[in-house]
């Protein structure tokens, strides 16, 4: 498993980052800690012919605690698990990034790497769902900012144009209990199912909740539907089942090595409902 | 093939000059352009750890990293842990556990021990098998491999007391 | 005189048979130092590399390497075509079929070698591997072994075409390879039609592959001026290659040096020769360089050989309490598109007529159907002796299902039906003569250490409380009581491509009182530079630490048949005791001449020749070493050596009772295993640590396979499980911890009465976990579940049983 050539760029600032982008178009993809692209290369289903690390620019690093969290692109997964502050403001993050990789892949995968390159199996992405995340994006045009529900579009399609950089993730600091609940065959493995479960609950009652779902459709899964059926309830078995059907009916899984459609459609529910139990419990 | 790029890493405390294409692996710039060949090739997707090298403080799987990212770097290999008369504590105790067999998967094993023994250096067991889980043994069933990373845990710290 | 130890402490001085002595291998392997075959590199060496089919079943019509050649750095793309005028573009398989080094016309699975690039470096030859043109015409794929028999169904093998005698007798259609059979049909038959109960079921043991950590590759250099190939590589038998290399490419056998460095694992996927290794000889015959040729694990898990992939049907009869009267069993084996089994050639299914267990069955018949598929070839013996975990796992499963028919407690079937100690030596009737054992105590002692019956009650408290809505998990309780059968082989019925499966040992004495000792076997982790030391040591009275063991190297080693199938302890073990035995006979004549007396009047002690009667009189094996070199001795030539080709009488038989304990949730198919509790009897026991250490790593591999570890095709033949994502390998999060055991019934004819271990944790192990999963579910009427259980087989299981409501 041999890599094809290319030419290697390491930019210090973003604005050489973007210039390349510009001189190259899509012959040129930007690396981070290089876990899906690296391995994508081997195997030679990628060929960028040059290669822009983004290891120079150390403002992408970094997680900012406030009311709104804000995690640099190249923050790695293994930052996340370790950050005192997150773990305080936003537990679900470490939770999930536990639950991805192993050891040494956490220490160079990034949060920017597992959300920008859309692979429908990675699970920051269902993650920013759940959080209602904003994704930062600078191109030649200047800075935006981006929905996390509004970014994917297909697998490995979303909704950033060439020529851009995903350079933060930022999302209002979660309120009340959350999960992350996610079935693999093994360490190292993608979810069969995952789910993201926020809620926040008043006087014994659901005031909002927030449901995603992670490779089980070709893009992240956000469940309106599987919130509001929670909400308002006292989060019983009832509610419970009635948000897992309103999830059943917002995802599309296919059947692979992991399982017929059935099967997964089958965990996901009830993923779905131990997250949500184990989020009630925390609320 | 593209340019070859001018190469500096410090691997093992020994800095080291070399020519390689921006695609080469860290790993076969390690083994074949160094002679370092401890670490070894696996799997080549980043899922059985035999190239696990400690780069920067960190455990990575040099199989996944270009050597072009790892301009620069601080690398400890299988090879800088022990001493020319002696081995490590962790070296030693999967010796006295039988915590190998055929050996291929060992200097990535230890290398990871080494550093998660740094960042926990009184783990439980599950603790062990968790930060353990990037590396992949075919022939112990990792009982004695756990162990031995334990045996070791409580060596360092024995001796970390005495020394204070 | 000097003051002389005491016989317990010089015994334990000695670190010989019965000691956990710390392995010698280990200080090498911890830093680093292990000398791998793609750790090896020879001035100006080139790099090999494949082109490979992306089809399973296809004609190839033009293979076009201009723009490859073109790439600089590219030395050569070799195909058929030029390993043609040679007669190298097929090759003869340990299985008496033959195999395409490269394609010849057409490929007939995906993965398979089309073209070999060599190149200056692996990253030129990868990228020249892109640049071959070929041009394939696709045809129907066959990967159902049934649907291959069909009278229409393509005809895989054209060069075949015709043959209706293939090296097993005849072949009765176009896919067809052989017919096996033993035992006695027609009273097999009889005994089931007449029986009071009769179980019948299909029992599937699906394919997966070894995947050792290091995948398989070589270095072969041929020195064009003194006419000399040398050959490294991952090989479990270097002199079987030798011989093979020596035959196929006309260069006498002494001008061929095989060398196997360390080896990362082998688990039978390094037994066969395959076509990488043909064409790095070739390509260094006409480069005049060295060519090193590695795999990528994606090429090791789709080409490579494959192992199990069996399809067998049972039927046992029993009387109403439960005494088995016969067993039928049929196989239908898919071979893949060239039958290259590892077995002993007269054993085309291997050993597999060990399928009837542990249990005395009066009468009994098999037959095996091999069939070729467009999948790769193999068939070897993933560390388990040959077809010997397909056996056990068939007649563990049979009788889990008889004891479902009969509404009978498993344990108690088996127990009722062990062959007693007093029967051995007992002869099955399929024709085995099982060397020695004690099952009942064994099995009584494994019940008892698990606590058989509260777990039982346990269980039904369980299932009642599942019942009743209380929880969604179920209790498994697996047994397992298996009989290996290792050691291949007595050279009178066991070879290996004509040369009989004996081993081989060679030890000299050093003038000052240690050692050498050279093998014809090959370590691939199991320790023989230490296990090899203790046989010794015991012998002659050399501390293991005075005697180093060198196995690998054709050079220098005596001919051996190599390590696999348990093997190396069961015969070359005993080569070791024997030629030691020589190196004592001679010791005793020099230390008579030395102490002045008749030989018969000294007596063994250790490590010395003692004076019957006069103890402070005697010679040690370090003086009579010396005398040896350095005294002239009447009728005794000078020095201190001896060889032994041991040829062994019989197989040996290893059993072991397994119980595992597991918890399955019904609603996600994941499962946990709660106790997993091992008893295993090999005989003598030689290192007890490396036992416990092989015992662990066999059972992970057995929890592999039943759980979730597979090689899995498509209806076109791609192969779905080609990377360490899919093809599933625990880590040490997945794996258990595992309580070890054992007892000790010697082998009446092994000299130290070893019986070998390495693969009884496979044997054991698979049916263990797997009738875990299918006892978790026996109070819910399930009788039979395929392997691999992983989550949505196990969660398929539970649905069809009507247990998602």
């Amino acid at each position: 498993m041999i890599p094809s050539t290319f030419e290697y760029h390491r930019p210090d600032d973003l604005a050489a980052v973007i210039a390349l982008l510009q001189e190259h178009g899509d012959e040129a993809r930007v690396v981070a800690g290089g876990h899906s692209l690296i391995p994508m290369m081997k195997l030679r289903m990628a060929d960028p012919a040059h290669l822009i690390d983004l290891q120079g620019l150390s403002d992408l690093k970094g997680i900012e605690i406030g009311d709104v969290i804000r995690i640099g692109a190249m923050t790695t997964q293994a930052e996340i698990i370790d950050h005192d502050g997150l773990a305080e403001a936003a537990p679900i993050m470490a939770e999930a990034a536990r639950q991805i990789a192993d050891p040494q892949v956490r220490n160079l995968g990034t949060v920017g790497g597992n959300i920008a390159n859309g692979d429908p199996g990675n699970d920051m992405p269902g993650l920013m769902q759940c959080l209602d995340a904003r994704f930062t994006l600078v191109g030649p045009d200047g800075t935006r900012e981006v929905a996390a529900r509004d970014f994917y579009e297909a697998a490995y399609v979303t909704t950033r144009e060439e020529e851009e950089v995903l350079t933060a993730v930022s999302f209002d600091r979660p309120r009340g209990g959350y999960a992350y609940e996610k079935q693999k065959r093994k360490i190292g493995d993608y979810a069969t199912a995952a789910a993201a479960v926020q809620i926040v609950a008043e006087g014994g009652r659901v005031s909002a909740a927030s449901v995603a779902m992670t490779n089980l459709s070709d893009v992240p899964v956000f469940s309106a539907a599987a919130g509001a059926a929670l909400e308002g309830t006292a989060c019983g078995e009832e509610a419970v089942q009635a948000a897992v059907a309103a999830m059943l009916g917002d995802i599309d899984p296919m059947e692979d090595n992991r399982g017929p459609v059935e099967f997964k459609k089958h965990v996901a529910g009830v993923i779905l409902a131990r997250a949500i139990v184990r989020a009630w419990s925390r609320a | 093939m593209s340019d070859k790029m001018h190469l500096k890493l410090t691997v093992n405390g020994e800095a080291h000059e070399t020519l390689a294409e921006p695609r080469e692996l860290l790993i076969h710039v390690l083994r074949e352009q160094l002679g370092i060949t401890g670490p070894h090739i696996g799997c080549e997707t980043s899922h059985c750890g035999a190239c696990t090298v400690d780069m920067g403080g960190k455990s990575v799987k040099a199989c996944t990293v270009f050597a072009a990212q790892a301009q620069g770097a601080e690398i400890t290999t299988v090879e800088g842990l022990g001493a020319p008369d002696g081995l490590h504590v962790l070296q030693e105790m999967f010796r006295e556990h039988h915590g190998l067999q055929c050996g291929f998967c060992t200097p990535g094993m230890i290398t990871r021990a080494w550093r998660l023994l740094q960042d926990n250096p009184s783990p439980t067991e599950e603790e062990v098998r968790f930060g353990m889980s990037g590396n992949l043994c075919r022939c112990t069933g990792y009982q004695n491999i756990v162990k031995a990373i334990l045996a070791a845990a409580d060596q360092m710290n024995a001796m970390k007391e005495a020394a204070e | 005189m000097k003051d002389l130890p005491d016989t317990e402490e010089r015994k334990a001085g000695l670190k010989g048979l019965g000691c956990s002595r710390k392995r010698v291998e280990d200080a090498r392997f911890t830093q680093g130092k292990g000398n791998y075959v793609d750790d090896i590199k020879m001035a100006g060496m080139l790099h090999g590399d494949f082109v490979r089919s992306p089809y399973a079943h296809a004609r190839v019509k033009s293979i076009n390497a201009e723009a490859a050649l073109a790439l600089p750095g590219v030395i050569a793309v070799l195909t058929a075509k030029d390993l043609e005028p040679l007669g190298l573009h097929w090759m003869p398989t340990l299985a008496g079929d033959k195999q395409m080094v490269l394609a010849d016309g057409k490929v007939l699975f995906q993965g398979q070698e089309v073209a070999f690039v060599v190149a200056t470096d692996r990253y030129i030859a990868a990228d020249a591997v892109d640049l071959v043109e070929v041009d394939y015409e696709d045809l129907p794929v066959v990967v159902d072994p049934f649907k291959a028999q069909d009278p229409d169904a393509p005809v895989l093998r054209e060069d075949l075409e015709g043959v209706t005698e293939g090296a097993h007798g005849p072949r009765r259609h176009h896919n067809h390879i052989f017919t096996w059979e033993a035992g006695d049909e027609a009273g097999a038959n009889a005994a089931i039609d007449g029986a009071e109960v009769v179980a019948e079921e299909t029992i599937y043991y699906h394919r997966t592959h070894p995947c050792p950590l290091e995948t398989c590759g070589c270095v072969a250099s041929m020195d064009k001026v003194n006419g000399k190939l040398t050959l490294y590589g991952t090989f479990q038998a270097p002199h079987v290659v030798r011989t093979v290399a020596s035959l196929l490419s006309g260069i006498d056998e002494h001008n061929i040096r095989v060398v196997s460095p360390d080896i990362g694992g082998g688990f039978g996927n390094k037994v066969g020769v395959y076509p990488g290794y043909v064409c790095s000889i070739v390509a260094t015959i006409v480069t005049g360089k060295p060519v090193k040729w590695v795999e990528d694990r994606m090429e090791n898990l789709m080409a490579t050989a494959f192992a199990r992939d069996y399809w067998m049907t049972g039927r046992i009869g029993a009387t109403k309490d439960g005494r088995i009267t016969g067993l039928h069993a049929h196989v239908t084996a898919d071979h893949g598109a060239f039958d290259a089994c590892a077995d002993p050639t007269k054993f085309p299914a291997g050993f597999f007529h060990i399928c009837t267990g542990s249990y005395d069955i009066p009468a009994a018949y098999c037959a095996v159907d091999g069939i070729y598929t467009n999948k790769a070839p193999g068939g070897v013996a993933y560390r388990c002796s040959f077809r010997v975990t397909e056996a056990a796992y068939f007649i563990e499963r049979m009788i889990e299902v008889l004891a479902i028919k009969l509404g009978m407690d498993a344990a108690e079937l088996r127990a009722k039906n062990f062959i007693r100690k007093e029967q051995f030596p007992y002869t099955s009737a399929l024709g085995w003569e099982y060397d020695s054992g004690d099952y009942h105590t064994a099995w009584d002692k494994a019940l008892k250490a698990v606590g058989y019956e509260a777990l039982r009650k346990e269980q039904a408290e369980r299932v009642e409380a599942f019942k009743r809505g209380e929880t969604r998990k179920l209790l498994g309780i697996g047994l397992t009581h298996f009989t290996e059968i290792v050691g291949a082989g007595p050279v009178k019925n066991c070879d290996i491509l004509g040369m009989g499966m004996f081993d081989s040992c060679e030890i000299r004495i050093h003038p000052t009182g240690s050692a050498i000792a050279r093998l014809g076997t090959i370590s691939q982790g199991q320790g023989h530079a230490t296990t090899f030391a203790q046989i010794l040591a015991s012998e002659i009275g050399i501390s293991a630490d005075k005697i180093t063991v060198e196995e690998g190297d054709t050079d220098t080693a005596p001919y051996g048949l190599g390590t696999y199938g348990s093997r190396s302890t069961p015969v070359a073990g005993a080569a070791t005791a024997m030629a030691g035995r020589k190196i004592r006979a001679k010791a005793q004549m020099i230390a008579a001449y030395l102490l002045e007396v008749h030989d018969d009047d000294l007596e063994w002690d250790i490590d010395r020749f003692v004076v019957k009667g006069a103890p402070e009189r005697f010679k040690t094996m370090a003086e009579i070493a010396y005398a040896s070199y350095n005294q002239a001795i009447p009728g005794v030539e000078p020095g201190l050596e001896a060889v032994s080709y041991y040829d062994p009488p019989n197989m040996t038989y290893p059993f072991g009772a397994y119980i595992c304990v597991m918890e399955i949730d019904v609603d996600t198919g994941e499962h946990e295993i709660r106790q997993f509790y091992a008893l295993d009897d090999c005989g003598t026991r030689i290192n007890p640590m490396i036992i416990e250490g092989q015992v662990h790593g066999g059972l992970t591999e057995a929890l592999a396979i039943a759980m979730g570890q597979e090689i899995a095709y498509d209806d076109i033949g791609n192969v779905k499980t080609g990377t360490l994502m899919d093809f599933f390998l625990p880590t040490a999060w997945e794996t258990p911890h595992y309580t070890t055991d054992h007892t000790e019934t010697p082998s009446p004819h092994h000299p130290i009465g070893a019986k070998g271990v390495g693969e009884s944790p496979n044997v054991g192990g698979v049916p263990a976990f797997s009738n875990a999963v299918h006892d978790a579910f026996r109070a819910f009427g399930l009788t039979q579940t395929h392997m691999p259980h992983d989550h949505w087989r196990i969660w398929k299981t539970a649905r069809d049983l009507g247990l998602h409501g």
